[in-house]
Order: C-alpha cells, then structure tokens, then sequence
C-alpha cells in the first residue's frame, strides 16, 4: 500500500514536472531562433543576449553554445568563443557542424598565436 | 472502368501527401543556417608610439635564385603601403650579413655586451670567422642573431630616421627534394557513367622550397627589440614541374603576410559559419 502510494506521487511529481521540462526547452528553443533572426542581420551583440539566456534555460542546448561560439568569433572574444565551442562539442561530440566551426575558430586562433617569440 | 479511376485515386493521394510533407517542411524550416563572420583580430603589440615605419633589411640566405633579402623587404614594404596606418619609409636596403661582420670584426674581445665577454682574447678571431658567409641553413644564421641584440646599432638607425618602428631579421630560403608515398585522388567512370573518387597512393619524387623567416620588431628609440616571431613555409611540386624560384617565394610569402601584418595592425578575416537551431 505504501510502495503504491509514493510511486503514485512520484508518477504525479514527473507528470506534473514534465510540461515544465518541455516549456524551457521551448523557451530556449525561442531564444536561439530570435538570437539566429538577428544575426542574419548584423545585430550580434542582441544575438550573444539572447544564446546566453537560452544556455541558462537550458544548459543541455549544444545549438545553443554553437551559436554563442559563433557570435563571440565575430565580436573577436577569442577565449569565450573557444569555451563555448569546447561545451558545444561535449554535450554534442557528433554534430559534425559543430566540429567543423570549431576547427574553422582553431584555425583562426591559431594564427594570433603561432610564431611568437617573445 | 475501375483500373484508371483507382490509379487516378492514389496518384492524388500520392500528391496530397507530397504537399503535405513540404508545407511541414517549410513550417519547420531548416535546422541551421550558414552565416557569414569577419573576425576581428588585435594587433599583437603596441604601435601606437610610431608613425613610420622602416622595413631595414634581412640577413638572408638559402637558394641563389631568389635575393631573399631584396624580395623581402620589397614585398613588406608594399604590403605595408596598402595595409596599415604607419607611413613606410623609402630607404637603401641595408645588407644586414655585412654590418653583422663589420660588427663582429669591429667589437673589441672585452665589449660589455658581447655574449662571449670573459673569454681570452684568443677566442677574437675563431668568433669573427663564426659569422659564414655563405649561409645555408639554420645553423649558418644562429650566429647573425647577435645583432638583433645590438641595441647601440638599431638605436642610431634609429636616430638617422626620426625614430620609427624597425622591421628586420632574417629569411632562409632554401629548395628541397623528396621522395616517398603521396595519398592522391583517382577519378573514374564506372560501367552506368559514374563518377567515382578513389584515394590511391602512388610513389611520387617532388620537389620544392621551404622559406623560413623571423620578423623582429625593434623600438627606433630605444634600439631594444619589441617584439619577434619565426614562421615556416613549404611547398612541394611533381619533380617533373619546373615552377621558378621566385614564383614559389611569393607564394609561400603570401600565406605568411597575413601573420606578419596582424603583429602591428588590427585585421579581418573572413569566413563562414554554420548556426544550429
């Protein structure tokens, strides 16, 4: 009877949970496509505003940190762009986009670091 | 009568489906999208101090086809014309291999900013002779970099030029040859007319050149060096392909003056991305 009882609460708590779950993934979901809007253009710094509310809806998006990285590239944050790829890559390790920017972004980085002497 | 009726029933079932599926596509839309960014790259030191800028010449040495020296500070000279704020300065190129043996022959055994100050004066002329004139590889140019320390020297360039920012160091330019495995593609039709691409390896000679240049930076004012940086460069051709000297030069230059113009002046550079939805 007892067993009964708490898996009826949990059933409850999970089911009550779920649409909650669903709605800030849709949030950020919403953030990423107005964030996407307004890069296409020109107006990054509201795009990077709105990528970094979607990763605090929702700190799984890999979409999200991809575009974040992207944005960050163009505004010349170097080190946060790579930050951003680099948690993209790891909650996505397949998305071959995703990799494919990252290596594009390294090999930019790499030419303001290769060579220096001193 | 009922065999085309049914035929004619499933082929606008068929089509009804089809519009279905493509309205569902476009209302979804696609999942990412291809963007275009120019990233902004700082410049790597401080040139705000200058307003002109003097590309003095290189201790170079390597291949005989190319005066690595001349090229070099001609190829700087207008890149930096086009590229950047700092005014060049039109000078005679200097022929940095003899001041660098003047010097050595010049500097007495006890100067207080020789590196080999302590030694006996009988060490005097194996030094001077350390200085080849001839130089071939890295190890023949080791020596030559004494005089990018000579902060006495680049100070008084300095001063005959109304101190500017001062481009030097040196270019090794050198031809190569190899042998060995190469992974190339193979195109081939298939019997239906298809293309197919096949990686092969094949045993190729080649040959080619390496350029290795250092850019150091020196402060005209002080004559102290600012900053340096070494690069490296190859390129490779079919033994049979006769590609001159100089044409492999430039284009082993063109891949590194982007580098050697983002040290004293804020770039762009281009590019394509993929946003994710």
């Amino acid at each position: 009877m007892k067993v009964s009882v708490v898996a009826l609460v949990a059933a409850v708590a999970t089911l009550a949970a779920a649409p909650s779950f669903a709605d800030a993934k849709s949030d950020a979901k919403t953030q990423v496509e107005f964030g996407i809007n307004v890069a296409q253009r020109g107006l990054w710094r509201e795009a990077i505003y709105r990528w970094q509310k979607a990763t605090e809806i929702d700190p799984t998006y890999a979409a999200a940190y991809n575009d974040l990285a992207i944005a960050y590239e163009h505004e010349g944050q170097l080190d946060k762009a790579r930050k951003a790829y680099e948690k993209a890559i790891e909650l996505d390790p397949n998305n071959t986009q995703v990799r494919q920017n990252y290596e594009l972004f390294k090999e930019i980085n790499d030419r303001t670091t290769q060579g220096k002497d001193k | 009568m009922t065999g085309p009726h049914r035929a004619k029933t499933s082929s606008v079932a068929l089509a009804a489906v089809a519009v279905c599926c493509a309205a569902f596509a476009l209302a979804c839309g696609p999942d990412y999208y291809e963007i275009p960014i120019e990233t902004p790259i700082q410049p790597k030191m401080d040139v705000t101090p200058f307003q002109r800028v003097l590309v003095v010449g290189f201790v170079a040495g390597g291949s005989e086809d190319v005066d690595a020296n001349q090229e070099t500070v001609r190829l700087l000279r207008s890149q930096l014309r086009t590229k950047s704020s700092l005014k060049v300065i039109d000078a005679d190129i200097l022929q940095l291999i003899d001041v660098a043996r003047e010097q050595g022959a010049a500097t007495p055994a006890n100067a207080p900013d020789d590196v080999t100050s302590g030694a006996t004066p009988s060490v005097r002329p194996s030094q001077t002779f350390a200085l080849p004139k001839d130089i071939k590889d890295e190890k023949d140019l080791e020596p030559y970099e004494r005089l990018f320390a000579n902060t006495a020297y680049w100070k008084r360039i300095g001063e005959e030029f109304q101190n500017p920012l001062i481009v030097t160091g040196t270019v090794l330019f050198s031809s190569r040859s190899t042998s060995g495995f190469v992974q190339r593609d193979q195109e081939t039709y298939d019997s239906l007319g298809r293309r197919i691409v096949r990686p092969v390896r094949t045993y190729m000679e080649r040959k080619g050149f390496i350029l290795q240049p250092k850019f150091v930076f020196i402060d005209g004012r002080t004559g102290a060096t600012m900053y340096s940086e070494r690069y490296r460069e190859e390129i490779l051709y079919n033994a049979q392909q006769n590609t001159p000297a100089l044409s492999s030069y430039f284009e082993l230059m063109d891949r590194l003056v982007p580098n050697f113009l983002s040290a004293l002046s804020s770039q762009k550079i281009r590019g394509t991305r993929v946003l994710l939805k």
